[in-house]
């Protein structure tokens, strides 16, 4: 397996994140917020996926400047998205030294075939999958992170909680084979043996694995780790809701303490209203179907 | 030998892994009656300091777990929990549990392309794996505090009595000395 001395430390800092919420932002006053509100991390971007639904068009990665004006304002991990497959926006985002790269479905993609050969570069990269093939395929490639796609920009968690049971369902089905199955299965879910093996000895993936898509709410949050993701991002969950900074701190008191319902109880009062959301089956644009 | 782990963000499960594999028992700190329980020692994990401590402070943990500190609990941490511990954070207004007579400055190296990976001497043992992750420096320390490694002339762990505190992850690396050192300093407290 792939494993040169910067990709572990890349490993190393998801684990870092472990047990936090990671944020959506679009301006700087929006990542102290952010910050304030105890996000691990923010994800930089112009639009909100929500907004870029809404929007249309081609969405590409963010201007570095406006990425930039993020990174002075908080000390938290700055991540920021770059188009799938597009090779020298992710060149342009290292260059700029951002913490992270999400070679993001959110985005239009800029290759319909090749993702970006992630090896080749000194930042990390986390990327979006729906099952344990996608996952492994992202890992091989060089991801140091995974997170769920769900259907991002609905507010509506469903999808997200369907690509992490099926992940967590394929995770102990590779656990329970005989050895002597594994090439098999290496060859149905289209990934390397090395990572599948990986998996079945150790019976998750071999890097931090995250929920992310529809997240809208303390509960939403609570139900991704209970489900067995160990963060979470938020994205247009928080600043398209009526009070972004209480929402944000209670979602991120719900990661800590995903098991105690009665503190969740409290966290889920008062919290005014959430974001309107849209239901997967009334959309046009499936963004989870994106690099696969 | 029952350690518990402050569990409220970061790489607690690492730092459980890490002292399980000696045989110790494991807790998780997540809420204020956590802290009610009985343990020999606390260690303060990696992850995001600003986090760990807004945490700390609005789940109420903040006063117990420094008064059991201040009482002589043997602590260990590592990154972020060096943060939490310093009584001088060089570039950030709000002080969290303040009892370590350090100053430290957050993300000294840079960003994560800066984060690295070396081997070096601490307190006496040699080629000791450590994994530097967007991590803090202790600029100076008081002369009661005794520095145990350093790394290119900045200092990288300290011990004060019965607290240990490192800027880079030995959880990360299956080395257990520095583990075995802090189950030591457990048993001489005691």
């Amino acid at each position: 397996m792939f494993k040169s001395e910067q990709y572990t430390l890349n490993c190393n800092l998801a684990q870092m994140l472990k047990g936090g919420v990671i944020m959506d932002v679009t301006t700087p006053e929006q990542a102290r917020i952010a910050e304030d509100a105890g996000a691990c991390a923010v994800m930089a971007l112009e639009r909100i996926p929500a907004d870029i639904r809404a929007a249309g068009g081609v969405s590409r990665m963010s201007d570095p400047a406006m990425i930039r004006g993020i990174q002075e304002a908080v000390s938290i991990p700055v991540m920021a998205k770059c188009r799938i497959g597009h090779i020298a926006e992710a060149r342009i985002l290292e260059a700029i030294e951002i913490d992270y790269i999400d070679e993001s479905e959110v985005l239009s993609p800029a290759d319909d075939i090749y993702h970006v050969d992630k090896r080749a570069f000194k930042v990390p990269f986390v990327c979006g999958a729906r099952d344990l093939g996608e996952a492994l395929r992202r890992i091989s490639e060089g991801a140091a992170m995974i997170r769920t796609k769900g259907e991002p920009g609905t507010g509506d968690v469903v999808q997200a909680v369907r690509h992490m049971r099926k992940m967590n369902q394929e995770i102990r089905r590779i656990a329970n084979m005989a050895e002597d199955e594994l090439y098999e299965a290496a060859k149905t879910l289209q990934v390397p043996f090395d990572l599948l093996l990986y998996v079945h000895e150790n019976g998750k993936l071999p890097v931090v694995n995250f929920a992310a898509g529809g997240v809208a709410t303390p509960a939403d949050a609570a139900l991704m780790m209970l489900l067995g993701a160990e963060g979470v991002f938020v994205g247009s969950g928080i600043f398209k809701s009526g009070n972004p900074a209480q929402r944000a701190a209670a979602i991120v008191k719900a990661v800590t303490n995903y098991q105690d319902f009665a503190m969740l109880a409290e966290l889920s009062c008062n919290l005014g209203e959430a974001m309107v959301g849209i239901n997967p089956a009334e959309i046009k644009l499936i963004m989870e179907e994106r690099g696969i | 030998m029952k350690i518990a782990v402050l569990a409220l963000q970061g790489d607690f499960a690492e730092h459980e892994t890490f002292f399980r594999r000696l045989n110790c028992q494991t807790v998780q700190l997540r809420q204020a009656s956590d802290l009610q329980q009985e343990f020999d020692a606390v260690v303060l994990p990696g992850g995001e300091s600003t986090v760990q401590g807004k945490l700390l402070r609005e789940l109420a943990m903040l006063e117990p777990l420094k008064k059991l500190i201040s009482n002589g609990l043997p602590v260990m941490a590592t990154c972020a929990g060096t943060i939490l511990l310093a009584n001088q954070i060089l570039d950030d207004d709000t002080l969290h549990l303040g009892l370590l007579k350090c100053s430290v400055r957050r993300n000294a190296y840079g960003r994560q392309i800066s984060s690295f990976y070396t081997a070096g001497s601490f307190g006496g043992m040699n080629n000791v794996p450590m994994s530097f992750i967007r991590a803090p420096q202790i600029e100076f320390c008081a002369p009661e505090v005794e520095v145990l490694a350093e790394y290119q002339g900045r200092i990288t762990a300290v011990r004060q009595k019965n607290i240990l505190a490192m800027t880079f992850h030995p959880e990360l690396s299956s080395d257990a000395r520095i583990a075995e050192f802090f189950l030591k300093m457990i048993s001489e407290a005691k």
